[in-house]
This record gives structure tokens, C-alpha cells and sequence, in this order.
């Protein structure tokens, strides 16, 4: 197998990739190998037509397509080595030094030995099977995904009237577009009592077009012989379990699952990281550091991000770790775990470390709370936030100095809760 | 005559519900919003929603078949749709760059169409390294 050799691979070419390799070339790191199995450079952005990407990393509000080119040139500008149409099949642990990712590209596979990793597969789509939806199995069920690749790469309507299974903010992106090119979209159905998505999104994406958002209801069943003819529908209790006799039909032809998002985190599950079974991206440190020394991960592959601003910050933070790790100079001070208290799913990073003065935690509740109250009582800190909902990350900046006080508690406890 | 129209703002994450109370499209008073930006909001809700607007044109010998544009500025809600309908007539040429004025002053409204991303032509299309 040929052998190439580098100082930093970036393992993925979408907005978290493409941020951490520019990076790293601004970082003067020398010899950068960024790989995707793509045609091209962008990952998921180029389906993306709509607005809302890059006010924060490019100042601007582009759209996807846009943010993706922008991104791809600063990346070549700089003269990061991109493998396209090439996949990573494994990445290996050799030693604290060294890394090995087999790469198979157009010219055979290739083994590039690396001193460090970014990971930044980004995540996939939760399908059809894996949201218990029943019946049969017709043409006709797509994921949001599929459906904004069709229409917005290949120029193909996937259907005529449409059901929309999930409120995210991807399933109510793609209801809009579906509605702007004339579907009919009969209703967005969330099992959840409150929307998954952003309230600008309901609003502009469905309330502008008249398109009815069913709460604390499920798609049980998929009826159709060759094509979906319609799909059985249950009001949901407070448990999220169907209420008997609530059934009802709605005739469709199309099914489109926007259910969320998985990381993608194979390639960091079979060298030996550890995962996070509720973020289901790996447990990482300041720096996105994972269990495996000199291997980083940044973007939806470490958690579902809900901008592509976090997405390309986390890009940097994994790009800023690299160098330092190359540098021999990140090494732990201290063991500190973040705990989910009341009211959090998530909080990423899970362990400091003492590698860095400003830290960023990304978190996110498991239920709306109006005039919410973040406090880490080993801080003795509290902070007040209008409004914290599920379809938005939290962030909490704290500063190092802080936490190095605290040490001795062995970790720190985000709640968020109800003020009075 | 008098009418009121309930909306909900989107400024910040707590979505308030306001009512605009409208006197022959003449604001008379704006409730329900918790701060002024919320009001403000209301204001051009109200009298002049616009929203951004982005679509796929055809493209005719191109890599792919549609490109991606979108317009120099905000459009009134209620054309979204008529312009797609205008723009399904539209078939334009390979290659295209990102940044390129794809349909000028396009309908009855001063609004300009720009591609959001390049579409080389089919034949130049170039296989990858290594």
C-alpha cells in the first residue's frame, strides 16, 4: 500500500473540515491532507440554497452554495492537499505520535500516516426504520436530506402532496421548499408538544405558507401498494405513547423523515474512542480532543449543531488543539467531568482539562424554559437567558482562572432553571 | 375599518404573540410584544412583510441541471411563489459562476437573480486527484 505522510489529516470536506483546514494552514502547520468521498468540496452545503450561514465566521449571510465556495477557495488558496472522491476506511491509533488512515481513492488505497486527526464526517439521517413507523414499504419515502439533494442539486419534485415527519429545523427547510415549488405540503407532525425548530423557521417556513403543524402526534403506519397513498396518524400523550381510538388518515404521496441527525462516528468507534451515548459523538475536552490523543473531532460528527457558525468554530477549536498537540504542549493539568443537571440533555465538552483560558461549553435542555437561569454551583455562577428552548444550543464562556479553583470538586454541574 | 392581525415574533427565541390593531391599514396599537424590537418587528410585518428569496434554475449542458440563485434583495412575501412560476420557463446556459446576474429586473419587481454557486460546462467537467 502507498504511504503518504502528514502532519494534520482532516477527515471530511463539509463546514467543519473545510474550517479546520484553513486553520491550520493560517496556523502554518505544513503539510495538511484533507480527504472526502465527495465530487466535491461543501459536504451537505451546496443542497442547502436557503440563507442563515456564515453571519458570524464570514460576516455575511450567505447561503450554502455560497458559504461552500467560499470556504472550498480559502482552502485551496492556501494549498491544503485535497484528496476528493476518496473515503477514509479506518483510522488507526498507532502510537501517541502517529496515526495511520487508510484512504481508498481512484488510485488504490492509500495509507497516510499522520501525527494528527481532525474528524469531521458530519452526521446522518435517522431513516424511516428507526422512528417506529410501521406498514408497508412503497415508493415515495425520502429522507429531508434526499429531498433537498433532489430538488436543489438534480432539479427533481419527489412528489405532489407530502407529509412531514419531524418539526427540526431541516423538516420545516424542507417543507417551505417543497411548498415554494408548488407541493402540497398537508402537514409537518411532530410527536413532541413543542416544535423541534427555531420559531423564525415556523413562521417563515410554515405559517407564510399555510402549512398546518400537528403537535404530540405520530406517523404510525405507511400505507401503499407501489407508491405511499396516505399515512395513518395518532395523537401522542405526555410519554409520547399513542392515545387509543385517536387514529387518523392523511392522504399523501409522499413521506419525508426529518427525525434528526446521528453522528457520524464510525471511523472514531472502531480505533477505540469513547462515545457519548447521548450526543452520540465522542467524549472530547476543551480542545475536542477525544479519548485519542492527537485525534480531533469538530462539526456534527462531535454533536448535532444547529448553525454553521458553531460547526465552523468547533473547526478552528479542533485545528487550534491539533497544532498545540503537535507542539507538545497539550497535556492535562487536571480531570474535571461536566455533569447534566436539571433540565440539560447535553454538554459538550464533556472533560476540562486546564488546556484553555477561554472555554466554550455547548449544551442543550430537554424542555422550553421561559426566563431560564444557567447556574454551576461549584462556580457559584448564574446566568439569565430569556428563553431557552431545545431547537437552539446553549453556551456558557468561562474562564479557566475560575475552574482552576474549583478543581478539587472533581467537576462542574449545569443546571438550567426556572427563575422566580 | 378596523382589523387586527395576530402574529408571532421572531426576533428573539421567546416568540411572542403580537397583535397589530390596523384602522384602514393605519397602525393604531401594537400588544402583546414584550420589548420594542418586538414592535418594530410588528411595524414591517405588518405593513411590508419581505422576506429573502431563493430558488434552482435549469441549466441547460451543465455538470448538474439546476444551479442555485437567489435575489440582490428581500422580496414581498406574497411573490415567492409567482416568481418560481415565472422562473420554471427559465433555462439557462453552462458554465455559470458564482456571483453571475443570472436574470435581470426580474417580473414587475427591481429585483436582480444571482447564481450561488458555479456550474461548469458538462464536457469540461474534470475528474478529481489523486
Amino acid at each position: 500500500m502507498r504511504k503518504v505522510y502528514a502532519d494534520t489529516v482532516v477527515i471530511g470536506g463539509g463546514a467543519a473540515g473545510l474550517a479546520a483546514a484553513i486553520k491550520l494552514k493560517d496556523l502554518s502547520v505544513n503539510k495538511v491532507i484533507l480527504v472526502d468521498d465527495r465530487e466535491r468540496l461543501g459536504g451537505i452545503l451546496p443542497q442547502c440554497i436557503h440563507t442563515g450561514f456564515g453571519v458570524h465566521y464570514s460576516k455575511r449571510d450567505l447561503t450554502g452554495p455560497e458559504f461552500a465556495e467560499e470556504l472550498s477557495s480559502f482552502v485551496l488558496d492556501r494549498g491544503v492537499d485535497v484528496f476528493l472522491n476518496s473515503y477514509a476506511l479506518e483510522l488507526r491509533y498507532v502510537d501517541y505520535y502517529e496515526k495511520s488512515v487508510i484512504v481508498a481513492s481512484r488510485k488504490g488505497l492509500i495509507d497516510v500516516r499522520t501525527r494528527t486527526v481532525i474528524v469531521a464526517t458530519g452526521a446522518r439521517e435517522r431513516t424511516v426504520y428507526e422512528i417506529g413507523i410501521f406498514g408497508d414499504r412503497p415508493a415515495g419515502v425520502y429522507t429531508a436530506g434526499m429531498v433537498q439533494a433532489l430538488m436543489d442539486l438534480y432539479g427533481v419534485m419527489p412528489g405532489k402532496e407530502v407529509v412531514i415527519v419531524g418539526s427540526g429545523d431541516v423538516g420545516l427547510i424542507v417543507a417551505r421548499r417543497l411548498a415554494m415549488q408548488g407541493a402540497t405540503v398537508k402537514a409537518v407532525i411532530e410527536v413532541k408538544p413543542w416544535p423541534g425548530g427555531l420559531i423564525r423557521n415556523i413562521v417563515q417556513c410554515l405559517e407564510d405558507f399555510g402549512i398546518p403543524l400537528l403537535l404530540s402526534h405520530a406517523v404510525r403506519r405507511i400505507v401503499g401498494h407501489e407508491r405511499v397513498e396516505r399515512v395513518i396518524v395518532t395523537k401522542v400523550d405526555d410519554k409520547l405513547s399513542p392515545i387509543p381510538n385517536t387514529e387518523f388518515e392523511i392522504k399523501c404521496d409522499t413521506v419525508v423523515i426529518a427525525a434528526g441527525l446521528k453522528p457520524e462516528v464510525q471511523l472514531l468507534e472502531r480505533a477505540g474512542a469513547l462515545i457519548d451515548p447521548v450526543t452520540g459523538g465522542p467524549v472530547v475536552n476543551e480542545y475536542l480532543e477525544t479519548s485519542l490523543p492527537g485525534v480531533f473531532v469538530a462539526g456534527n460528527a462531535l454533536v448535532i449543531n444547529d448553525l454553521v457558525d458553531t460547526v465552523a468554530e468547533q473547526g478552528e477549536t479542533a485545528a487550534e488543539g491539533a497544532v498545540l498537540f503537535m507542539n507538545d504542549k497539550l497535556i492535562a493539568k487536571y480531570y474535571l467531568r461536566v455533569i447534566c443537571g436539571s433540565n440539560v440533555r447535553f454538554i459538550v465538552p464533556q472533560v476540562l482539562m486546564g488546556l484553555k483560558e477561554e472555554i466554550t461549553l455547548y449544551g442543550r435542555v430537554i424542555m422550553p424554559m421561559r426566563r431560564a437561569v444557567i447556574r454551576i454551583p461549584e462556580l457559584m455562577l448564574s446566568m439569565q437567558q430569556a428563553m431557552i428552548t431545545p431547537a437552539e444550543i446553549f453556551k456558557v464562556n468561562i474562564s479557566e482562572r475560575k475552574i482552576s479553583k474549583v478543581v478539587k470538586l472533581h467537576k462542574l454541574t449545569i443546571n438550567v432553571l426556572e427563575s422566580r | 375599518m378596523i382589523e387586527v392581525k395576530k402574529l408571532t415574533c421572531i426576533v428573539c427565541p421567546v416568540g411572542c404573540k403580537i397583535e397589530v390593531m390596523l384602522d384602514n391599514n393605519r397602525i393604531i396599537e401594537i400588544k402583546g410584544n414584550m420589548c420594542l424590537r418586538g414592535a418594530e418587528y410588528a411595524k414591517s410585518e405588518v405593513l411590508n412583510p419581505v422576506r429573502p428569496f431563493f430558488a434552482v434554475i435549469k441549466v441547460k449542458n451543465g455538470e448538474l441541471p439546476v444551479v442555485s440563485v437567489k435575489s440582490n434583495k428581500p422580496i414581498p412575501k406574497e411573490c415567492i411563489r409567482k416568481m418560481i412560476k415565472e422562473l420554471s420557463r427559465v433555462k439557462l446556459k453552462a458554465p455559470i459562476k458564482a456571483g453571475e446576474v443570472v436574470v435581470k429586473r426580474l417580473e414587475c419587481l427591481d429585483v436582480d437573480l444571482i447564481a450561488t454557486r458555479t456550474i461548469e460546462e458538462r464536457s469540461s467537467h474534470l475528474s478529481s486527484k489523486p
